[in-house]
């Protein structure tokens, strides 16, 4: 089960398993900043991994902010929030 | 004179063989890709015999991030596509977008993927459904991501007809070469080889319920009793024969001329359409029926619709008068794949001079067609006819030639 916090390497897993990785970028790179859509992922593909991770940590993420992502670090942010609530 | 379409690029997918290679030295010797179905248990089905692309890893040739958003049929026409591409020594990010066009034909769309989610959706509900099933199980959806992975932006659209869709299809593309899209990829690939799309195809009470391989699929033979489906088709390149002229390609073929027409209501006593299809194809082309040296029958396995084909047939070119050929015996009937892959098995015979058999059949006689069974026969095919039918009355016959400047 997953645990009350959530890194880089959960979002790195989830989004290997929900939209695989664009031809030329290395995930495992320095993408904390980078764009979504620089890294190939386009809101098809935020809306699926978003979809993982509310299954995967039971959670319900605001559906307008997930399309406004920019970022990993923002995504990942989001979802801590949203796992800070829950556990209050 | 109208702008002429030339084949350039073919890229297959067969039951009986992956990639053009492998599929025409399978076909050429008469081998059949038809089995019992391996890729779930059929035994509760009342039909259990398809033909299935055989070796196909979509990972060995697509990226990750292609790979949680397709169907198997999708995967199978987006690398039939890369390989006609390549067929035609096309590299399409030196192209302008525009000048790109895919109209590809669909029959059932992304089953396999869209069972899978309709699965989700009943046993752990809606949160656990792909998003990417918006699109996956789609009809579009072959053409779509033809486009996207090529940067394609030309006219685009799917051809909806069962079996005939192939052929208009491909006719479509051609279309929008005379408009001035200077290259469409076109074809068809369908794969719903799955417990839904079994289910779905059992509906038609055509598909045959015999176990054995030679006894099954047995088109314009007094045993016929239906047809077994297979999985695959292939995807052509299309472009302005002037300007495939221009840039030195290897011309497979010319798109001479199509024909297409729809049956009257049944049990109105009206003659069938499928005549009429093959007339104004041959009139489209400028075509005599003494021009035709070869037809692949679209050979349905199912008695009276064989009497339909055999009666067109014969009425246009006499009886027992042009070599019938049904390599689709070998592959069992594709749906929106089969045409395209008949026209690509076409171009072949010509190159090669060589008509593939139908397998397994013997020839009733009251049919009175010349039907090369057994073993390939040698020949010189310049013009090639192919037919094509769909489920519910839809009739399609292109003719297609030699490139007369490319012998």
């Amino acid at each position: 089960m997953a645990g009350n916090s959530f890194t880089i390497d959960d979002l790195k897993k989830i989004l290997l398993e929900g939209a695989g990785a664009a031809d030329g970028v290395d995930l495992d790179g320095d993408i904390l900043d980078r764009d979504f859509a620089q890294l190939g992922y386009e809101s098809l593909a935020l809306l699926e991994t978003g979809g993982r991770i509310e299954r995967e940590y039971d959670i319900t993420l605001d559906e307008a902010a997930l399309t406004d992502v920019a970022t990993p670090r923002v995504l990942i942010e989001a979802v801590n929030a949203q796992l800070t609530v829950q556990a209050g | 004179m109208s702008v002429s379409a030339a084949v350039t690029g073919l890229g297959v997918v067969a039951p009986n063989g992956l990639g053009t290679q492998d599929y025409w030295a399978a076909t050429r010797d008469g081998k059949s890709g038809i089995s019992r179905i391996t890729r779930f248990d059929p035994a509760r089905y009342p039909a259990r015999l398809a033909g299935q692309v055989p070796g196909f890893r979509a990972e060995d040739h697509l990226p990750s991030r292609l790979l949680p958003q397709t169907d198997r049929m999708t995967r199978l026409a987006l690398v039939a596509a890369d390989w006609a591409l390549a067929d035609a020594g096309v590299t399409p990010a030196d192209r302008p977008g525009f000048d790109m066009g895919v109209v590809t034909a669909s029959a059932s769309g992304g089953f396999e993927f869209g069972q899978r989610e309709l699965e989700q959706l009943w046993s752990k509900g809606s949160r656990f459904v792909s998003a990417y099933q918006s699109f996956a199980w789609f009809y579009a959806v072959n053409s779509g991501q033809i486009s996207i992975r090529h940067g394609m932006k030309g006219p685009s659209g799917v051809v909806v007809g069962d079996q005939a869709g192939g052929l208009d299809a491909v006719a479509q593309a051609r279309r929008q070469i005379r408009k001035g899209t200077p290259l469409v990829v076109s074809g068809g690939v369908d794969a719903s080889i799955c417990p839904w799309g079994w289910v779905a195809q059992l509906t038609s009470g055509r598909l045959s319920t015999s176990e054995e391989v030679s006894c099954a699929y047995l088109p314009f033979d007094a045993a016929a009793r239906g047809h077994v489906p297979g999985e695959g088709g292939a995807i052509l390149i299309l472009e302005d024969t002037a300007a495939a002229r221009r840039r030195g390609a290897r011309i497979h073929g010319l798109i001479s001329g199509y024909g297409t027409t729809f049956d009257p209501r049944p049990g109105s006593a009206r003659e069938p359409g499928l005549r009429r299809a093959i007339e104004l194809a041959l009139a489209d082309a400028g075509a005599d029926a003494a021009d035709v040296d070869v037809v692949f029958a679209d050979a349905a396995g199912v008695p009276e619709d064989d009497r339909i084909e055999a009666d067109a047939i014969t009425a246009v070119f006499g009886a027992r008068a042009v070599p019938v050929t049904a390599p689709k015996t070998m592959t069992g009937r594709l749906y929106s794949g089969g045409a395209p892959l008949d026209l690509a098995t076409a171009f072949l015979t010509m190159r090669d001079g060589l008509i593939p058999p139908t397998l397994h059949v013997r020839p009733a006689p009251e049919y009175d067609l010349d039907l090369v069974v057994g073993r390939p026969r040698r020949a010189e095919v310049r013009t090639a006819l192919v037919l094509a039918r769909g489920h519910g009355g839809f009739n399609s016959a292109m003719l297609v030639r030699a490139d007369g400047r490319h012998p």
